[in-house]
């Protein structure tokens, strides 16, 4: 740029020191608990680790993966996971498809529409929601967690903002050939729709395996709890309760390195799908629904 | 009649499961609000429970606990609104000003990936970070500062939630910003260059300009959340001794209703916070619709 001023130029050079900083901020957090997670206990102790290990030693990893308790409770969250995003993914491309047609095809639709955006806009909340799961006998099983919250209105609207992008003809074409709508939708446009249904499936297996309070009102025993909740009361109430206490607090600070190991499992899956994720939100699939 | 359902009856036919989960799961406890006008006792049944009426809304104003939590709820949401909307549109100016774009993929990386991982991961994190012995109070003690007690005492609890909820978002919030600034028009900076201006001047007149829409929608549509002051996230770095501070609407009624028993006047307090959040959101998106033409579907 040829009208580049020396007043620009030393603005330029705060601004990318401030915005790697901010940067840093956001990374750093996650980078010690890490380093924690592979150090001594004695290192974590002294309060010594910063964004390095200290001592290097994978034992409370051995610990951690030798906790049953934490297996199973990973396993319970694999299995919410899986099976909730199968079927809230299908429930809600179901429904997509009928409401993406238009008024004149499907004059049913505005009333659909209605009747599920009103549930974004109020609810019945907390107490009556436990008290149904409650009465429809799903307390302490894996229903609880999946059935709730299978339809997400919000997916179910950028699910069907998609498939209105999509060319009618297609449809047209497929019916006169004597495809019925199920097979129009399961072969025609949910194999042009696999980065819109693998994006809210990654959406919301995040949401899934994050999830931690329905685990905690809805399961009786511990050993039900999947993953999040279980890191919640181990790590979090654990500590929580323990707030007042000071920091020479033997018990607290020995298996500090033992948190550190088991938050830093619990957000690995995350990490992993995170690059997909991103190129996904990147095109700006999560604002489909935002017209200017 | 009879031609309609026969056109039409694949089309319900998909929406049917739908329907019902909905039917079931949000519906239902809808009709089971009523018990914020009893004396609820689970044994009883709603049939069988004493119908108070208004009572547990007037001890809901009148309990000095509950009015605190509705000042709690609204102190810490709206600093996180403003926040949340002043610190992601300066973000995503400065981002869009650097021009090396290796640099500005690995930054967007990094800032977008709290999002993404739970509370709970966090607020352990968080609880190991600024304990007494740990980094952040190191670090400032490198300063000479003393430690801070950040999760036990009630302002500093305060400060902690909404500078941790800014942290966590501020990245993903500033997609949307981001978006609209890489749909400005090339020409009008070129113009704005050919006049004279400077790049000051050009952000000033051209790009805040441009994406004024978007920051009134994103500002209006958050009034919707007014009463949202965070109830995952305070749920996993609460603890008794800030309470007083700490307590909103939505980790009052779990405390109150369901871990205390007190169903029916738990149940009260998430029907006033719905109601109320209910009309907020009607207003909220009428405004955006009158003043940016704003439609979500």
């Amino acid at each position: 740029m040829a009208h580049t001023t020396n007043g620009y130029r030393i603005f330029s050079f705060f601004n990318i020191i401030l915005l790697c900083l901010l940067a840093a901020l956001c990374f750093l957090p996650i980078v010690h608990m890490f380093a924690l997670s592979f150090s001594s206990r004695a290192a974590a102790t002294a309060n010594i680790v910063n964004f390095w290990p200290v001592g290097w030693t994978s034992e409370a990893y051995t610990a951690t993966l030798g906790n049953k308790a934490f297996l199973r409770s990973l396993l319970i969250a694999a299995e919410r996971t899986a099976g909730g995003t199968a079927l809230s993914m299908a429930v809600i491309i179901m429904a997509a498809y009928s409401l993406s047609r238009t008024s004149d095809r499907f004059p049913g639709r505005t009333a659909y529409t209605w009747f599920f955006v009103f549930t974004m806009l109020f609810s019945g909340g907390l107490i009556p929601t436990y008290f149904l799961v409650n009465k429809l006998g799903m307390m302490d099983t894996l229903w609880a967690l999946i059935l709730p919250g299978a339809v997400s209105v919000w997916n179910l609207i950028l699910m069907l903002n998609f498939f209105r992008t999509l060319p009618k003809e297609l449809e047209d074409a497929a019916l006169i050939d004597g495809a019925g709508h199920f097979g129009v939708l399961a072969r025609i446009y949910l194999p042009i729709s696999m980065p819109a249904v693998a994006t809210l499936s990654l959406f919301s297996m995040v949401g899934h395996w994050n999830s931690w309070f329905d685990g905690v009102i809805y399961m009786s025993t511990m050993d039900r709890y999947p993953l999040a909740s279980f890191l919640h009361a181990m790590v979090v109430s654990e500590n929580l309760t323990q707030i007042g206490v000071t920091a020479q607090d033997v018990a607290n600070i020995s298996n500090r390195t033992v948190k550190a190991a088991q938050l830093f499992i619990g957000s690995l899956p995350i990490l992993l799908v995170y690059p997909f994720l991103q190129k996904y939100f990147d095109k700006g699939i999560v604002l489909g629904s935002v017209k200017e | 009649m009879r031609n309609y359902w026969i056109r039409t009856w694949p089309y319900h036919a998909l929406l049917l499961p739908a329907v019902l989960l909905c039917l079931v799961f949000s519906y239902v406890p809808m009709a089971g609000l009523v018990i914020a006008f009893q004396r609820y006792e689970p044994w009883m049944g709603i049939g069988g429970s004493e119908w108070v009426g208004l009572e547990h809304f007037r001890y809901l104003f009148s309990y000095p606990d509950s009015r605190q939590v509705i000042v709690n709820t609204l102190v810490i949401a709206v600093s996180k609104l403003i926040l949340q909307l002043v610190v992601p549109i300066v973000f995503a100016l400065m981002l869009n000003e650097l021009r090396k774009m290796a640099l500005k993929r690995v930054i967007q990386t990094l800032v977008y990936l709290p999002h993404f991982i739970s509370w709970v991961v966090l607020g352990g994190i968080l609880i190991d970070i600024l304990g007494t012995g740990g980094i952040v109070n190191r670090f400032l003690g490198l300063w000479g500062i003393e430690p801070i007690f950040f999760l036990g005492h009630g302002d500093w609890f305060r400060v902690t939630l909404v500078a941790s909820d800014v942290w966590k978002e501020f990245g993903f919030s500033a997609i949307i910003f981001l978006a609209a600034l890489s749909n400005i028009n090339p020409a009008l900076y070129e113009a704005a260059e050919i006049d004279g201006a400077t790049k000051w001047k050009q952000m000033l007149y051209v790009t805040l300009p441009s994406i004024l829409p978007i920051i009134v929608v994103v500002g209006t549509l958050s009034l919707g959340r007014i009463l949202d002051a965070g109830f995952d996230q305070i749920l996993n770095l609460y603890n008794p001794l800030v309470y007083s501070k700490g307590d909103i609407i939505d980790t009052f009624v779990y405390r109150v209703g369901l871990t205390k028993g007190e169903f029916s006047f738990g149940t009260a307090v998430g029907l006033f916070k719905s109601t109320v959040g209910l009309f907020l959101i009607v207003l909220s998106y009428r405004l955006a619709y009158r003043i940016a033409n704003y439609r979500i579907f």
